[in-house]
């Protein structure tokens, strides 16, 4: 069994139609998985029942094999989970530095090494430090989210469209530290929009339609698959 | 039969037979104050419920236009105090001249210049004109014959009339209080409803050249006949002769007419108060039949809709203020008008009796104990929580008694908390309120259209 | 020159020092309520109520206190009871939140309903105080009254007109500055505080985070209790004690955290300053002022009062309403929606 599953999800919004159809996400350690789809088919829904921020009408959610559908958010935060969601993934009326230590909140470790390293990872965020996260530019906004996001030091980290926004050049220095992330030995599970540069790095593709699994397969498997070429990757 | 008529019909069966019971055990005639003071108490509580129940809007100053639909009752139907007019009546018409013409011109200079400053400067120009003339003009009015009137008194129409008024009244401030702070925050419509209700009775009780203030005024004409008129008509001692003629025949003739007096006393007291009853459920049963057949027009349907969804109506392009707007000045016009028959009721003006748990907090535990959004609910809601509130004052009483019944009879604690007992029944209201909202918040009579 | 000084010192005595005081009272509530908004998300109309009923555990504790011949010498003796009122107001406002407030939170209700909770807590708490004292005024500021008084401050300047300073005064306006500082501080620095400021910027990410709502909610109504039972007594201690006047201090209150910005605590700060200072200078009476101030022929005989005092708390309202037609968000933009 993967090391983070959700599997044969179903979930809605406010007993509206379901969102989620039976859909199945697996990651596993030192490997980075992807979710590609196009828009509206259910990734966010996916994400948040993972993280346990909507509780699924059906199906699990397992963490090293063992059940944690039942857990609150910070309690799987607890467990070693991390996620960039999509929008509002900031404290906006906090400075950067203050989101960074917030992200690190449950550690009680010194963390100024890892501050270093997010630091060191995103230059901007240095010279920003003191200045309120909601007066800085999207992309900037995004390095933020990333950076609360690994101050947690979490064993699996979840990213939504991570990328969005950002400028091409901090869009490679965030692909290399997910590169970065899985070679230490953690797991990655990421939703992004540039389906074609994430499932080269992926070890695991599922494409999501109507909140179904349409294909799963390796990265490579996806990218070579024409139909997947077709829908998704334009051709 | 569906369960909701069983549910309907055995609630009003209760009410009935309490109602009987009170009769029965102790008088008709304060079975029928009881039954009175129900039927406007339904009446607010019905304002309120088309505010919330049909809308979500949260008001939190009933008391206030429960007291301008009173002070209407003053205002139309006292005789005019001619020599307070003559002193003091025009310059207080100049002063609201000049204090409209500042509303007015600084009104056209926002949308003339769009200049902060000159609607600023004509506003505090106007108002210290104003000022002037008022105090002035408030001062004559006050000094005419202080004991007795020190008022401008009213314009001495039918009182009736005032009932109409009072929802004109309370329409007019709602119409205010709505348009600043509807489509904000929905808690800000509370709080400003908060503010002009403390105002409204913050003038009331200080304004004495309107309302005689704490001084209060009695003797308001009334829409019914005198119980004094009544016992010298022909046809009602004839009735009531004709009624009693079974106890009558059996005392000995010398006691008969001193016993007719005191019979016709006794049944001119219940008549008038039926022909109260009688005024009060017109009211009602029109306000009843407004309302059920505004419900289900496309526009009550719009309201719901907004209700339920606001967020997917005002994409639908449905103009969510002005409606809400709509449905908060015809809520309050009902306050308004049920103020008006209370003071119309109670023959007097008092505005030292306007107190929030009252008018706002009670009538607040009707609506949502009868059932918000189900008009007969809150019809149910008055009748029970007006009952209970009459009921609670004893057992709030008895309780301290009981609780302190281990100390000495002239301990000072037990005294105090015996001088205190009244305000037992606010934390009763407010547990039953609390209870009820959490347990059970669809009420008694829950809304029977809730899904559209 | 004199006559200068001696309006200057008219003003310092009857607008300045009272508002400055009565300014730090409503800040404090205002702090609380501002609290409450950013954490909890609904307007707390118990507010007003619930500082009555700290300030009768104070009462009720400095009577038992002066009873056993306690005394704090030339300072109240309420503040000896000040830390255990704190202590009964925590678990009264606890035992509300367990009994009220978490019910609704954990259904996710609208702010609306739990206004509306609120209002019933309003009427249950103002019922108790009532039960317990009545409706009567209570003074139970004892002590000396006065740190200067106005007659030592004649003698000491020579002007005709007198600065008194109150102890209630001076005390007020010393916690007052303490007790901010120390909430901000708390906010601004420490880690509880910070994650206070994260939940209530953005709830979900503060979850994400790994912060406890519940470890937020209850120091939430610990700093509320600190704030409500101090801002109850100072208020008690400088204009005595009535049930009703606590409950009309809710409007004030609310509307010095809408002027200030919902939600924002510098903002709830100012808020009580300007409400206060606005109260006091609309119903302060000019005439004598103006005697000093202007020659003998253009001397006013009228009072020249805006507002006459009996109409303070319109104040409050109208400043209201020109906050919400010109700038709903207040001073320091707060929440809107
Ligand atoms: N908070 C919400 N409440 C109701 N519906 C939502 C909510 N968030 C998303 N949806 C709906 O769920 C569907 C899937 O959304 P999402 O998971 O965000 O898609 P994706 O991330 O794949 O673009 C969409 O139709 C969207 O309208
Ligand atoms: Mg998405």
């Amino acid at each position: 069994m993967a090391y983070l599953s959700g599997t044969n999800l179903v979930a809605a919004y406010d007993q509206s139609v379901p969102i989620l159809n039976n859909c199945t996400i697996e990651a596993e350690k030192g490997e980075v998985a992807v979710i590609v789809g196009p828009n509206g088919a259910g990734k966010s829904t996916a994400m948040k029942v993972l993280l346990g921020m909507l509780k699924p009408s059906a199906g699990s959610v397992t963490l090293e094999g063992k059940d944690i559908s039942r857990l609150s958010v910070q309690k799987r935060i607890r467990l070693g989970l991390a996620f960039v969601p999509q929008t509002d993934n900031v404290f906006p009326t906090m400075t950067v530095q203050e989101n960074l230590e917030m992200g690190a909140f449950l550690r009680t470790d010194d963390i100024s090494q890892t501050l270093a390293e997010v630091y060191d990872l995103f230059p901007i965020l240095n010279d920003r430090r003191n200045q309120l996260v909601g007066q800085l530019s999207g992309g900037q906004r995004q390095q933020a989210a990333f950076g609360r996001a690994m101050m947690t030091q979490p064993t699996i980290m979840l990213l939504d469209e991570p990328t969005a926004g950002v400028a091409p050049n901090v869009v490679d220095e965030i692909f290399d530290n997910i590169l970065n992330l899985k070679n230490s030995g953690r797991a990655v599970l990421m939703v992004e929009q540039n389906a074609r540069q994430a499932l080269e790095i992926a070890d695991k593709g599922f494409v999501l339609v109507s909140g179904r699994n349409e294909h799963t397969g390796t990265g490579k498997e996806l990218l070579a698959n024409p139909e997947v070429r077709r829908s998704f990757l334009g051709g | 039969m569906s369960r909701y008529t069983i549910r309907v019909g055995v609630t009003f069966g209760t009410m009935l037979l309490l109602l009987l019971t009170v009769g029965f055990g102790q008088s008709w005639s304060v079975c029928l104050s009881i039954l009175n003071l129900c039927l406007i108490s339904a009446i607010m509580a019905m304002g309120v419920n088309i505010q919330w129940g049909y809308a979500g809007l949260f008001n939190v100053g009933i008391m206030g236009f429960t007291a301008l639909g009173g002070l209407s009752v003053v205002l139309i139907s006292k005789d005019s105090v001619q020599e307070a007019v003559n002193a003091g009546g025009m310059k207080m018409l100049m002063a609201l001249i000049i204090f409209s013409l500042s509303i007015v011109l600084s009104h056209y200079f926002y949308k003339r210049f769009k200049s902060k400053w000159m609607v600023s400067a004509t506003l505090l120009a106007g108002y210290i004109i104003t000022r002037y003339f008022y105090l002035d003009a408030a001062q004559s009015i006050e000094a005419i014959n202080p004991a007795f009137s020190g008022y401008l008194g009213g314009l001495g129409l039918p009182v009736l009339l005032s009932w109409i008024t009072g929802g004109l009244f309370a329409a007019a401030a709602a119409w205010l209080i709505g348009k600043i702070s509807l489509g904000l925050r929905t808690d800000y419509l509370a709080i400003a409803t908060l503010g002009i209700s403390e105002i409204i009775i913050a003038i009331i009780k200080n304004e004495d050249w309107l309302s005689r203030g704490v001084k209060n005024i009695t003797a308001i004409p009334r829409p019914v006949p005198y119980e004094i008129d009544l016992q010298q008509v022909d046809w009602f001692k004839e009735m009531v002769a004709t009624v009693y003629a079974g106890r009558l025949d059996l005392l000995p003739v010398s006691e008969q007419a001193s016993a007719l007096t005191a019979y016709a006393s006794d049944a001119s007291i219940v008549l008038v108060k039926l022909c109260y009853s009688g005024l009060f459920i017109a009211v009602l049963l029109l306000i009843i039949f407004l309302a059920s057949l505004a419900l289900d027009s496309p526009w009550g349907r719009m309201i719901r809709a907004i209700r339920d969804n606001e967020i997917a109506a005002s994409a639908m392009g449905k103009n969510v203020t002005k409606r809400h707007l709509q449905i908060f000045v015809i809520g309050s016009a009902i306050a308004g008008v049920s103020g008006a028959m209370l003071v119309t009721y109670n023959g007097q003006f008092t505005p030292g009796s306007y107190i929030p748990l009252r008018y706002t907090f009670l009538i607040w535990v009707m609506v949502i104990v009868g059932g918000s959004g189900n008009n007969l609910g809150s019809v149910v809601g008055g009748f029970l929580i007006w009952f209970l509130w009459i009921e609670a004052e004893p057992f709030g009483f008895w309780l301290a008694d009981v609780s302190t019944s281990f100390l000495d009879k002239e301990n000072s604690i037990r005294q105090h908390l015996l001088n205190n007992a009244q305000y037992i029944r606010l934390i009763f209201m407010g547990a039953v309120l609390l209870v009820v909202m959490r347990f059970s918040p669809d009420g008694i009579l829950p809304e029977t259209n809730k899904k559209l | 020159m004199t006559d200068i000084l001696n309006a200057i010192v008219l003003l310092l005595n009857f607008v300045f020092l009272p508002g400055l005081s009565y300014g730090s009272q409503l800040a404090l509530g205002a702090l609380a309520v501002t609290l409450v908004y950013a954490i909890l998300r609904f307007a707390n109309f118990a507010q007003g109520d619930t500082m009555a009923l700290s300030t009768v555990m104070t009462i009720l504790l400095t009577w038992l206190l002066q009873h056993f011949g306690i005394t704090l010498g030339f300072m109240p003796t309420a503040l000896l009871a000040l830390p255990l009122a704190i202590i009964g107001c925590l678990i009264y406002i606890m035992l509300v939140d367990t009994f009220v407030y978490r019910y609704y939170r954990r259904q996710k209700s609208k702010p609306i309903t739990i206004v509306m909770a609120s209002v019933g807590v309003m009427f249950v708490t103002g019922g108790i105080v009532r039960f317990v004292l009545g409706p009567d005024h209570h003074i139970f500021a004892d002590g000396e009254r006065f740190i200067i008084t106005a007659r030592e401050f004649k003698a000491m300047t020579g002007l005709a007109e007198g600065l008194a300073i109150k102890t209630s005064q001076f005390l007020t306006i010393t916690i007052a500055i303490l007790l901010v500082g120390f909430v901000f501080y708390f906010l601004q620095r420490t880690k509880t505080g910070k994650a206070m400021r994260a939940y209530a910027d953005n709830e979900d990410l503060a979850l994400l985070s790994g912060i406890e709502p519940h470890n937020i909610v209850r120091v939430t109504w610990i700093l509320v209790a600190i704030l409500t039972t101090i801002a109850g007594v100072l208020y008690g201690l400088d204009k005595g004690f009535m049930a009703t006047s606590y409950h009309q201090l809710l409007l004030p209150t609310f509307a010095a955290v809408i002027v200030g910005g919902i939600g924002s605590p510098p903002g709830a700060i100012i808020g009580g300053f300007v409400i206060s200072f606005s109260e006091l200078i609309l119903t302060y009476a000019y005439k004598k002022f103006f005697i000093y101030l202007l020659p003998e022929i253009l001397q006013p005989d009228s009072l020249l009062q805006f507002l006459g005092t009996e109409y303070k708390f319109a104040v409050s309202f109208v400043i209201l309403v020109i906050v919400l037609l010109l700038r709903p968000t207040g001073i320091f933009k707060g929440k809107v929606i």
